[in-house]
């Protein structure tokens, strides 16, 4: 059975300068304990989907159409008290900006108080602050900081705090929005060397969201590359790396820079991602691909499967 | 006009007379910024203290090169960069530009100078007025320096756009930065650093907030101009991976000193010091196949207040001797051209 199910999940943006389709017929499933990895640039809508993932897209937005199910729950029925006991229990959000996500004036034994008093109102606070601490250990950071504010620690310990939070209670699936975006390489490593070792020891699942691919081809099993609100491609990451399908991922994959290649050269994607208020038909990469054909322009391409459990949305590989 | 010549002459003296091939200079440049003392400490603490951006930087640029400043943040690659082209005053040290010294320069000499050096900042939505169309953000230089304006003005930023391939041009000229994505903004951004035609610009993570997609064209516009144009970059990033597909000498800087220097391929496949190895290590690859190899660095950047004794990267290096604490190390060259400040190779020569 798998952990996470999605079936067809739109997400709208409703402004008053018209809808815009964020996410559109979006489907996939995670098994309990891997990792998948949700790439693409900004506005392909991988944050959106993460985000649709806790139902806590913001507004203008609303989940239009489909079905998320997370352990045979389907999230998208549930009434909001009975999401908020899902949202930090069973699933986890890291947010990007670890500056911001933590209450400054608040010390971080609060933040896990409040958090683990929330969800399991019988704690009593010795019990909850003693969790705390042994997540502390578990982060590498000194347990006695506890009662320090979140101004006294660095941008890298902020942030393994917010993996803590979104770990502490034991949840089944964590979702990290760009979890090291704002971090240097050294820390960045860190960091997710920790969330790896964190997802084995306490058996969660994890999506990555990132507009790296290289992050993402390092650290995950499962790859979804986005597009314009459009999934593009799935592949497990060894296959992705070895036969990338869709012109898109191949032109990513080759704009990229390796430092362990020599004198590489970089590809380059023409043109710039479409306006989401008014995008083109039929395939959403047309504009910008080099393999464009007369079909691609008018009709949609649908998700094909090309064997492997690879699955991809081109013309090219459309059979008839 | 008189002062610009005798500025020109000097310099085409100088490269004449001596072959010049470094275009910028920079010896022992420091820049040191105070800190605020509360109002308590305005009446008991005596002793100033500084933040150290820069402690100490000695390099320089070779006319037509890529030449990569690299570091975490708060390593003072960015204050290095702009102490270069005088946004900042140095606090001490020396900069020379096409073989004249310009740490002092001042009034009509260093408003002068400011042609022949530009910079382009990471964010283009920060660095471009809202209010202004792109005709005037990119022809404002010229309106400052004097050099044109009315008609004449939009011609010269018709082809400069075109130059960085916002074309037709006439589709852009009258529109505000708002109406145009972040790719194009930094095209503008750039159009405006080039349209004075200087030799030497400063880019300061230029596409480091730019989509993935759109980065290549981005750069590779961006050496294009090293030939068209004659121009000489200071490339300032955190990005190695970026670094090394763009430059042809990198150094690597950690709390505002230079810790290795040297060309890219000597750098990227012979990295001397532990510092380097570490950054090197930690940089992800783009391939599931390949298991990486982390160096562990223990702690975190010290405060650039407080600079550690001796070897300012000891506290953290996993291969610290005694001596690493006690004295500074000398600058080694490892290999062609190759520069590295660390006792462990050292120890070899004493």
């Amino acid at each position: 059975m798998p952990l996470l199910e999605l079936d067809s999940v739109t997400v709208d943006y409703r402004t008053s300068r018209g809808t815009i389709r964020a996410v559109e017929d979006v489907s996939f499933s995670l098994e309990k304990g891997k990792t998948l990895g949700l790439a693409g640039e900004s506005g392909s809508g991988k944050s959106t989907l993460g985000l649709s993932l806790m139902r806590l897209v913001p507004y203008p937005g609303v989940i239009v159409n489909g079905h998320i199910r997370i352990n045979q729950t389907d999230v998208t029925e549930l009434p909001e008290p009975r999401m908020r006991s899902v949202r930090g229990g069973k699933v986890a959000y890291i947010f990007q900006d670890p500056m911001t996500s933590l209450n400054p004036v608040k010390r971080i034994s609060a933040h896990f108080l409040e958090l683990i008093r929330t969800h399991e109102p019988n704690t009593s606070k010795e019990e909850a602050l003693e969790r705390a601490k042994t997540m502390l250990r578990d982060l590498g950071i000194l347990p006695e900081r506890i009662n320090d504010y979140p101004h006294q620690f660095s941008g890298g310990m902020r942030q393994r705090i917010m993996i803590g939070l979104a770990i502490v209670l034991n949840p089944d699936l964590v979702i990290a929005d760009e979890p090291t975006t704002a971090l240097d390489v050294i820390v960045q490593a860190k960091i997710l060397d920790l969330l790896e070792n964190l997802r084995k020891i306490y058996g969660m699942a994890l999506i990555i969201i990132s507009h790296d691919l290289s992050i993402i081809l390092e650290r995950c099993d499962k790859i979804i590359v986005m597009y314009a609100g459009h999934m593009f491609e799935y592949a497990s990451s060894l296959e992705l790396h070895r036969n990338p399908r869709h012109p898109y991922t191949q032109g990513l994959l080759q704009s990229i820079p390796n430092i362990e290649l020599v004198d590489q050269k970089l590809a380059a994607i023409p043109g710039s991602p479409p306006n989401m208020l008014n995008p083109p038909t039929g395939c959403r990469f047309w504009p910008r691909c080099s393999y464009v054909m007369e079909i691609c322009r008018t009709k949609e391409p649908p998700l094909i499967d090309t064997g492997h459990n690879h699955l991809v949305r081109c013309f090219r590989y459309h059979e008839g | 006009m008189i002062l610009d010549t005798t500025i020109l002459s000097d310099v085409s003296d100088t490269m004449k007379g001596k072959g010049l091939s470094e275009i910028v200079k920079v010896e022992h440049l420091k820049k040191y910024f105070p800190v605020q003392k509360s109002f308590l400490e305005q009446f008991f603490v005596r002793k100033r203290s500084y933040v150290k951006a820069v402690d100490d930087v000695t390099f320089s640029v070779k006319k037509g090169e890529v030449f990569t400043l690299a570091g975490e943040s708060g390593c003072g690659k960015t204050t290095t960069g702009r102490v270069i082209i005088r946004l900042l005053e140095p606090t001490a040290g020396e900069i020379c530009f096409n073989g004249v010294d310009i740490t002092k320069l001042t009034g009509e000499k260093l408003r002068l100078l400011r042609r022949k050096m530009q910079i382009i900042f990471q964010d283009p939505y920060a660095s471009l007025n809202p209010r202004m169309r792109i005709v005037d953000a990119v022809g404002h230089p010229l309106e400052v320096h004097g050099l044109a304006k009315g008609e004449e003005k939009k011609k010269m930023v018709s082809e400069v756009l075109e130059k960085v391939e916002l074309t037709p041009p006439e589709q852009f000229i009258n529109l505000f930065p708002h109406q145009l994505s972040g790719g194009q903004r930094q095209r503008v951004a750039l159009a405006r650093s080039i349209i004075l035609k200087p030799e030497f610009m400063v880019a300061d993570e230029p596409v480091s907030m730019i989509d993935v997609s759109l980065r290549t064209t981005l750069i590779d516009l961006m050496l294009s101009f090293k030939k068209e144009l004659g121009l000489t970059y200071l490339f300032i990033t955190h990005d190695l991976a970026v670094a090394k597909y763009i430059s042809d000498r990198i150094a690597i800087m950690y709390l505002g000193r230079i810790i290795e220097m040297g060309h890219k391929e000597s750098l990227f496949s012979n990295p001397t010091h532990p510092y380097t190895q570490a950054l090197l290590a930690a940089i992800p690859v783009p391939n599931p196949e390949r298991k990486a190899k982390r160096i562990e660095l223990t702690g975190q950047v010290p405060s650039a207040i407080d600079i550690p004794t001796g070897c300012r990267f000891h506290p953290r290096c996993p291969y610290k001797k005694d001596k690493c604490s006690e004295k500074e190390p000398l600058v080694t060259e490892v290999e062609k051209e190759h520069f590295v400040a660390c006792h462990l190779i050292n120890s070899g020569n004493e």
